[in-house]
This record gives structure tokens, sequence and C-alpha cells, in this order.
């Protein structure tokens, strides 16, 4: 294939980029629509803006990773920008009274640009840098925002430069391990034949919806870099698995397709290049955690049941239907059109000698800012938990950041000068994996958390091998019987030497990665599991079944406990102090909650 | 509703089998004995392999689900704030466990592993609607305003 030069040109001809430029320049107000925008109220607030007939331009834009202050509305009004957080409904009005009246509504406002607010003051905004800027279904702005440059660009190479140019930008796959995304491509790239390229957006981790973000948000970027990989590869098939938990994320998706296909960026001739021919389809997930493992998803796509396989062969090899098939994650392919547009050497200077680039992290959890987060990989996990995420909640103190998921582990308060990268995550006993970190405050017990995985993966457990099937269920029950205080020392033993069996002799990286949050919280928090064999206590009182509830001295005989208790587990005359039946008692906390005079104790 | 034959009219091979599948139960609400059977004999694959597939995923409904399908959301950021008290809650409220549904076929309830709304956590859905930062006092007002 032989590229002509006019590539750009031909973008101008089918795209109107001054309409996108005009758009994004002048007067406008955005309401974030994405699905935590959505969830916080976001659609009344747009409609609201709407009815109110402002006379200035309004769009929905998707998420820009701010989730804690949603609903966000920006206002850009005679050279003024404003970004306003918390704008619900019934705080539309003030905001609306302060439009007509041309002036800042200093209530609501965050600040007058991204870099003012200090959620974003240590972030570098890479792949992020459309998301809850343009419009997501309008391709006029994603072009006028340097869209459609990188493949521009990749169109004027032949298809071992545009991977020599991934190689110099050190790009390592952002869906878990950090394999070279150069290495996976040259594999694939040799072999001949029918090829298929896959975009996993089977974000089953719980704690991590970057990929949802990106979707919702910028889908073009997505299509434009799977588009430079289907030709760096030689793939005409493109497919995007995600998740059919995100209707939004599809619909967004579906639409921005057939929207380039339209303008033939997708299709036939791309470009207007002569044998330039890709398409992109998209297959949904029907809720199995294990799909997003590489040869499980062949299976689901080929619509079998989501079991994973024995490797070799690898997926460059035969993967669906026999053919080879080359897997990349959301944020992967996101970065490529960056990339291609500013250069591989550019791409370099971000970044740790290991691992260049930008890392899309979302957090979550007990922390005061909670949402998706894009730092400099090498930035401290301090910085983004305490300068980045506000801290842990209220008054509360940290304990831990659960990272990477089922299989990832915990991160210690005296662990977080750590900086961020593939190496430095996995040398703490967890793992980057898609970027997902769930912030622990005092008040969870790390013995309850490694039981919820438990929990998970015994559930998502496709129940091939025997080590996973087996061996989860065996580690859920001896957590739980420690949970509930009915554990010995023994027991900790036998949960190690379960652990490192599921993890040797699992057959696919789910069992393998499952006993995890198993090891790790026994390697760093020791004190806590032994409180819970030898005390029969759970130090953070988050073990329902090791609470128990007492009433004091100082307690009047009102009587309010009584009302309030579920169980009838509390009698006494009234004016008297009262008793609580533990046999009776169910640890709901509903009279310590009704207690006026903090008569009971909780221990 | 949409004829099951007319729906399944434009899916021809194995390779269609969930996206047919999940078209099917939208439309009816759940995938009936009789529409497997359909999906078999259209797509020229075995019962006993769409069997297989229709029980391997959590999302393919067998019996019908409520008017209202709660999805409550048990990731770990949704299970750090205690999402399990407001599964006990909606359980005690409607008198039916996860995985049932109400006498009257008003609501149904299943727990669900992450629905990628953990910055909105404790999250539920409640068919396609999302909504985040629940309480009890919240969830009570959300399922009264349902009719």
């Amino acid at each position: 294939m032989n590229f002509a030069n006019e590539t750009m040109m031909y973008l101008t001809q089918i795209t109107d980029m001054k309409k996108g430029n005009d758009e994004l320049a002048g007067d406008r107000i955005t309401v974030g629509l994405a699905t935590c925008g959505i969830s916080a109220g976001a659609d009344k607030t747009f409609e609201k803006l709407k009815q109110a007939d402002l006379g200035i331009f309004l769009e929905p834009v998707g998420c820009a990773g701010m989730c804690y202050a949603e609903p966000v509305v920006t206002v850009k009004q005679k050279g003024v920008f404003s970004i306003y957080g918390q704008v619900t409904e019934d705080k539309a009005d003030m905001l609306i009274q302060a439009i007509r009246n041309k002036s800042v509504c200093n209530e609501l406002l965050l600040g007058h640009s991204l870099s003012e607010i200090d959620y974003y003051k240590k972030q570098k905004r890479l792949l992020m840098e459309n998301c809850g800027k343009i419009n997501p279904l309008s391709l006029n702005q994603y072009v006028a925002s340097g869209g459609y440059k990188g493949l521009s660009n990749a169109a004027r190479k032949t298809p071992e430069q545009v991977i020599e140019e991934v190689k110099i930008a050190g790009l390592r796959g952002r869906g878990g391990a950090g394999f070279p995304t150069a290495t996976k491509w040259s594999l694939i790239a040799e072999k001949q034949g029918k090829k298929y390229l896959v975009c996993n957006g089977d974000e089953g981790d719980p704690g991590a919806f970057m990929n949802r973000t990106v979707m919702e948000s910028d889908p073009f970027r997505l299509i434009e870099g799977m588009t430079i990989a289907a030709y760096a590869i030689g793939s005409k098939d493109g497919i995007i698995y995600t998740r059919a938990e995100y209707p939004l994320a599809v619909k967004t998706l579906q639409t921005t397709i057939d929207l380039a296909k339209k303008q033939t960026l997708l299709g036939k001739n791309i470009l207007g290049v002569k044998g330039f021919d890709f398409n992109i389809r998209i297959k949904m997930g029907a809720g199995a955690f294990v799909c997003g493992e590489e040869t499980a998803l062949i299976n689901s796509i080929m619509g079998n049941r989501g079991n994973p396989r024995f490797r070799p062969p690898y997926p460059a090899e035969k993967g669906i239907d026999g053919h080879p098939t080359n897997i990349n994650n959301v944020s992967t392919l996101s970065f490529i059109p960056i990339i291609l547009s500013m250069g591989g050497l550019e791409f370099t200077k971000i970044g740790t000698e290991k691992t260049k680039g930008t890392a899309v992290i979302c957090l979550a959890g007990k922390i005061k800012r909670p949402g998706v987060v894009e730092v400099p990989m090498g930035t401290k996990l301090r910085e983004i938990v305490f300068d980045i995420g506000g801290g842990p909640v209220g008054n509360t103190k940290f304990k831990a950041i659960q990272a990477g998921g089922p299989s990832g582990g915990c991160i210690t308060e005296k662990e977080l000068d750590t900086p961020l990268d593939f190496e430095n995550i996995t040398a703490l006993g967890a793992i980057m994996g898609s970027g997902g970190m769930v912030v622990v405050n005092d008040h969870a017990c790390m013995v309850d958390v490694a039981r919820y995985f438990m929990t998970f993966t015994k559930g998502e457990s496709c129940g091939k091998c025997t080590p996973c099937r087996e061996g989860t269920t065996r580690l859920f029950e001896v957590l739980d019987k420690i949970t509930k205080g009915l554990g010995t020392r023994d027991d900790l033993d036998k949960a190690r030497m379960l652990a490192l069996y599921v993890k040797e002799n699992s057959l696919c990286g789910l069992g393998q990665g499952a006993p995890n949050p198993v090891l790790s919280t026994l390697n760093k928090f020791m004190d806590e599991y032994l409180a819970h064999v030898d005390n029969k206590e759970c130090p953070s009182h988050a073990c329902k079944n090791l609470l128990k509830y007492i009433i004091l001295e100082n307690c009047v005989g009102c009587g309010n406990c009584t009302k309030h208790c579920p169980t009838g587990a509390i009698t006494g005359k009234p004016k008297e102090r009262h008793v609580i039946d533990q046999s009776k008692c169910v640890r709901c906390g509903a009279c310590y909650d009704a207690c006026a005079f903090d008569a009971i104790e909780r221990k | 509703m949409a004829d099951i034959k007319d729906i399944l009219a434009k899916y021809s091979g194995k390779d269609d089998l969930i996206p047919a599948m999940q078209e099917l139960q939208k439309e009816l609400g759940f995938l009936s004995e009789e529409s497997l059977e359909q999906i078999s004999k259209r797509l020229k694959v075995p019962l006993a392999h769409i069997s297989g597939v229709a029980t391997f995923y959590s999302m393919f409904k067998l019996t019908p689900p409520g008017k209202f399908h709660i999805s409550i959301c048990r990731g770990t950021a949704c299970h750090v704030h205690d999402s399990e008290q407001l599964q006990k809650f909606i359980e005690k409220k409607l008198n039916i466990k996860a995985g049932e549904m109400t006498k009257d076929g008003k609501f149904s309830l299943e727990c669900v592993n992450c629905i990628g709304a953990c910055a909105k956590a404790p999250a539920m859905m409640i068919n396609e609607t999302v909504y985040g930062n629940l309480d009890e006092k919240k969830i009570e007002k959300i399922l009264n305003s349902l009719k």
C-alpha cells in the first residue's frame, strides 16, 4: 500500500474543523453527562439549563474525571471560563441566575481552569485531555482538538515504521502486566492472511472504571487508535469487546463508529487511501469477569462459554476462528494516536526509565475526592492519595490502598513514597492491573477485605481447573471462619499454603492472581489476623460477628434502644440499666446509633 | 412485543449466539425455553451448547425479572462503603432475598460484581439507570418513587 501525502487535506474535506473550533472557542455551556454525572443527576441539570433558554450554545460532554464534584457544569461567557461543581437540579437556578446576570456563581465555582483546582495540580492530562472538554459525539470537535492527526501521520509511514514509532515511545500495555505494545504488534504483523484486532474493554476489575470513562468521553480517540493499530499489524477486522454493564459506553461507541463510517474514517479506502480497509464492530460481554483473560475473551467472541485455555498457542498465532488475533486494552489503544501525533521520542520524556507516559488511575473507596486521575509515571503514591485525592474521608486515618483489583494486593502507609510504575508496584506485592486503586481507611478490616475478594473470585472462577475452582472456595471458607472468630493459628498457615498452591497451579490469570489479596494482607497485616484468631477481636470493628455491644453503667433506662432493636434483644425496666442478650443480638448497631447518652459500648 | 423470529432474522451463525441471546433478553425480559429452542433452530447450534452459555454468563436470566430490576453493586469500593448492609436493607424492605422477585412482580433484586460507578459508591442500577452515593434513606425514596 502506498499512501499519499494528502491525508491531512483529505481530513479537512470530510470534516468541518472550523465548526469544531468555533464551537470550542466560542461561548458555551457544557454538562458532564457520563455515567458518573448522570448518577448524580446531571441529566436533570442539563434539562433545566435547556429549559432556561439562555441563548448560549449548550451541549453534553463526557467526564473530566472529577467524579466527586458531579454534576459538573462549565460556562464560557464573554471570554470568562468557569468550572462549577455539584450543580444538582436544585442548585441549577442559582447558576442560571448568575449566567443571566453575566456574572460568576461563586457558591458553586471550582475554578476558572482545571489547573486552578487542587485535584488537577499534580495531574498530567494526555489520554484524558479531551474528556469533559469535547462533545464525545462530535467528530468536528475531535478533529479540531488534534484528532486524526496521528492517523494522518501514520498513513505517511509504512506499517513497520508505525510499529517502530510505538517502540521508540516505549509504550507498555495498560491492561495488566505492562508487556511492550510494539513487540506484541511485531509478532502478529509477520503473519499472513486474515487477522483480528480486538480492543479489550471488558473492564471487570471492581474499582476500575477508566475504560468506561474514556469510551464514554472520547470514543473517537479509541477508534483512531484502533485504526492505526490495524494499519500497523495489517488487520481489516476490529472488535471492541466491552461490558453490557456499560450501556452508555456501548451506545456512544456505536454512534461514533457509524459516524466514522459515514465519513470514510472506517470502512473501505480510509482517508481516501486505496486498499486501507478497516471496520469495527462491538461485542458485549454478558457478565463474566474471567472474559478479561484473552483466551476466555476469544471464546466469548466466538459464542462459547468464557473458559480460558492453555497457552501456547498464543492468540497472535491462533485466536478468533483460528486466525491470528491481537488484543490490546482501551487505554493502550487510546495512547496510540497521541504517540503518532507527538512522536515517540516526545512521549518518552514523560514517565520513568522503565515505564513511559502517564498512568490513568481510578481512585475510589474511602477517599475525599474519588475519580479518574491521570499522572505521569513516577508520581509518588502519596501524592495521588493525599494531594490529588484529598486523603481519606472525614477524620479517619489512611490504612491501605488496594491496588489492581482481585488479582492485586495492598499498599501500606509506609510504602506510600514509592514512585508509580509497573515494577515498583509489583515489588510491593500488588499489581498495576488496569489501574484501580481503592483507598481503605481505619474503619475497614483487612481480613474482611481479603474475605471479600475471595467471595468475588470464587463466584467468578469459571470452574475449568481444580486449583482455582476448589482453591478459591476453600480459601474463602478459611477466611470466613477467621472473620467469624472461629479461626485458629493453624488456619493462618492453611490459608497461606492454599494461597500459594492456587497461585502456582491455576490455569489462567484469574486463578493465579486470586490469592494475592490474601497473601498480601497476611504479609502486611498479620497483627489484624492474629487479633481475630487469638483474641477473637476485630480491631477495626468491621467484622460483625466479633462485635459486641454492651450497655454501660451510665444507662438512664430511657428505653430508646429497645425501640430500635430489631430482634428484641434488649430488656430492662424503665429508669434502670438495660441489658443486651448477646444470643439474640445481630450486631446491627441500631442501639449504638440510637443512644443519646453514650451508654452503649462497641468492642 | 416483537416476534422472536423477526428478532432472530438478522443472526445466522454461532458467532452471533451471545448477541442474539442479548437482544432477545432485552425484548422479552428473559430467555424462555421456547426462545432458546428458536435460537437453536435459527443458528443451528445445539440446545445443550446454548444452555451452557446461558448458565455461564451471569447476565442471562432464565426466569422473568421484576418490572424494576435492582442490581446492587458489590464491587470493592461499594464493599468498603458497606453495600452489604444496603443489600440487607433492600432485602428486608422488599421482603425478598437477592436472586428473587417480589410477589407482585414489581421488584427483583440481584447482587452484581461491579457496575463501574466506583466514585459514586455505594451504587446500584435499576434497569439501566445508575444511582450513586446511596444510603438507606435514599434507597427508600428511590424505591417509593418507582411506580
